[in-house]
């Protein structure tokens, strides 16, 4: 028996990795915008590239932003990937400041970031970067890092950053420069994570299997 | 500091992947995904594919070539080559590709710069630069594979495509590229030292060395490295603990432990 996922397609974003990734650990994905899609849907993954204020339009557009609340307090997995996993975030200060899907308190805040000689950091942020475990975190297990070790890389590419309001809610952070970086984040069945899984290799592949078994 | 990526680079001419010297005098290495697949394998951090006669064979062929890669391969792809319109942007992202590298296009017409951060984000808008050096300190830049002259100064366009919204630079050496002889080092510092997006030196790789100097004196993000890999006189590990044992910051490759 296959696993199935419902990847949301809402006009942003390179989904085809992503749909990729899902299918090479034995998912069969189904890629929808609709909302009964999502309402109906065993697993679902959020994906995302660009703009925060564009992500939430594209969503708000096609009335997703309710079916995604609705789905996500039914207790299925829900995976928010880079702009995904802001959005389920309350707000972002990205170009203003703009409503998130207000499933994990915190905000998206500007990455601000220096060197230890004091010179600034280059934004966006990109490239691989080791996951650390938080204090707050006592494992990985059972969890969708489950079978990662902490200093595995993975691949980022970003330019603002979540600040989760509950330190309970980090997963994974990182670290550029003197900026702490929320890498994955977690509240009850609502999973995110900033870095690409479907591009960090084998590691991510771990994590997009450890999804899909959810 | 940030780890320096890797960058197995794929220059393709019609089916097949190519290698020339100063972006001519091309020859046929082979087919491109089986080199791709060895370069993911062994730990690239990232590929880029660039078609050079985009023009001659349309886009569609490098489309292809990325879909296919896209499939199996699950690190960053960066596509380039022909790319003139948001359009072909957003086609080649569907295809799989993470980034699109533009070079010819955003010369004739900077604001396509703007355009394609705009609607992608500039992450994926990497300004790919041909650069030649026409006097000491100072840098020209070239399109079409480094035959057309554009009047342009490396640094100066370099600093006007971060600020119309590019998110990296890929910088390509012409008078190195193919030769062996090291990384233009003065061109990489001389950019990376103007804008504050990410740069990728390409061209001249043939030594460790010449990735250390580059790293340390030129401050170079990223490497691409195309003609040691395809001749197979090095490999990503080879390079990754070169790099390290000389003090530069990578990525550690390392499989999970099996569940």
């Amino acid at each position: 028996m296959t696993a199935a996922v419902t990847v949301i397609d809402y006009g942003i974003g390179n989904i085809f990795s992503v749909t990729r990734a899902l299918e090479h650990c034995g998912a069969t994905v189904l890629l929808s915008g609709r909302p009964e899609d999502i309402l109906a849907a065993p697993r679902l993954v959020l994906p995302g590239v660009g703009a925060f204020a564009n992500g939430m339009d594209g969503l708000r557009s096609r009335g997703l932003v309710e079916p995604i609340r609705r789905y996500a307090a039914s207790g299925r997995p829900l995976l928010g990937i880079c702009l995904g996993m802001q959005m389920l975030f309350a707000r972002s200060l990205e170009f203003g400041d703009h409503e998130g899907l207000a499933l994990i308190p915190g905000i998206i805040a500007p990455i601000v970031a220096k060197a230890p000689d004091g010179a600034a950091l280059k934004v966006p942020h990109i490239g691989w970067t080791p996951l650390e475990r938080p204090p707050g975190c006592a494992t990985w297990d059972a969890t969708l890092l489950a079978g990662v070790r902490e200093g595995e890389n993975c691949y980022f590419v970003h330019s603002f950053t979540a600040v989760p309001e509950r330190e309970s809610s980090r997963l994974a952070d990182a670290t550029y420069g003197d900026c702490r970086i929320s890498a994955a984040v977690r509240e009850g069945n609502v999973w995110g994570c900033q870095f690409h899984p479907e591009k960090s290799g084998e590691t991510g592949l771990r994590m997009v299997a450890n999804f899909v078994r959810m | 500091m940030a780890n320096v990526r890797l960058i197995a680079r794929l220059d393709i001419k019609g089916p097949n992947l190519i290698k020339g010297i100063h972006l001519e005098g091309l020859r046929v290495i082979g087919d491109p995904q089986e080199h791709a697949r060895r370069y993911y394998e062994q730990g690239a951090d990232e590929l880029l594919y660039i078609d050079i006669v985009a023009s001659l064979y349309g886009r569609n062929n490098l489309r292809d070539i990325v879909s296919r890669a896209a499939r199996d391969i699950f690190i960053p792809l960066t596509v380039g080559g022909g790319v003139r319109s948001v359009d072909d942007v957003r086609d080649l992202l569907r295809a799989g590709a993470d980034k699109v590298a533009i070079n010819t296009a955003a010369v004739n017409r900077p604001e396509l710069v703007t355009e394609v951060s705009r609607a992608f984000g500039s992450q994926c808008m990497v300004l790919s630069i041909e650069a030649k050096k026409i006097a000491e300190g100072r840098w020209e830049v070239f399109t079409d594979n480094g035959r057309e002259r554009t009047g342009r100064d490396v640094v100066e366009w370099a600093r006007r495509g971060w600020e119309l919204g590019a998110g990296e630079i890929l910088l390509t050496s012409v008078d190195r590229e193919g030769t062996r002889k090291g990384f233009d080092v003065e061109l990489v510092e001389a950019v990376t030292a103007a804008c504050a997006i990410p740069v990728i030196a390409s061209g001249g790789m043939g030594t460790l060395e010449h990735v250390e100097e580059v790293c340390k004196r030129g401050r170079a993000d990223a490497v691409a490295i195309a003609d040691a890999l395809h001749y197979r006189r090095m490999d990503i590990p080879q390079v990754r603990e070169g790099m390290r044992g000389r003090g530069i910051p990578v990525r550690a490759v390392e499989r999970s432990a099996e569940p």
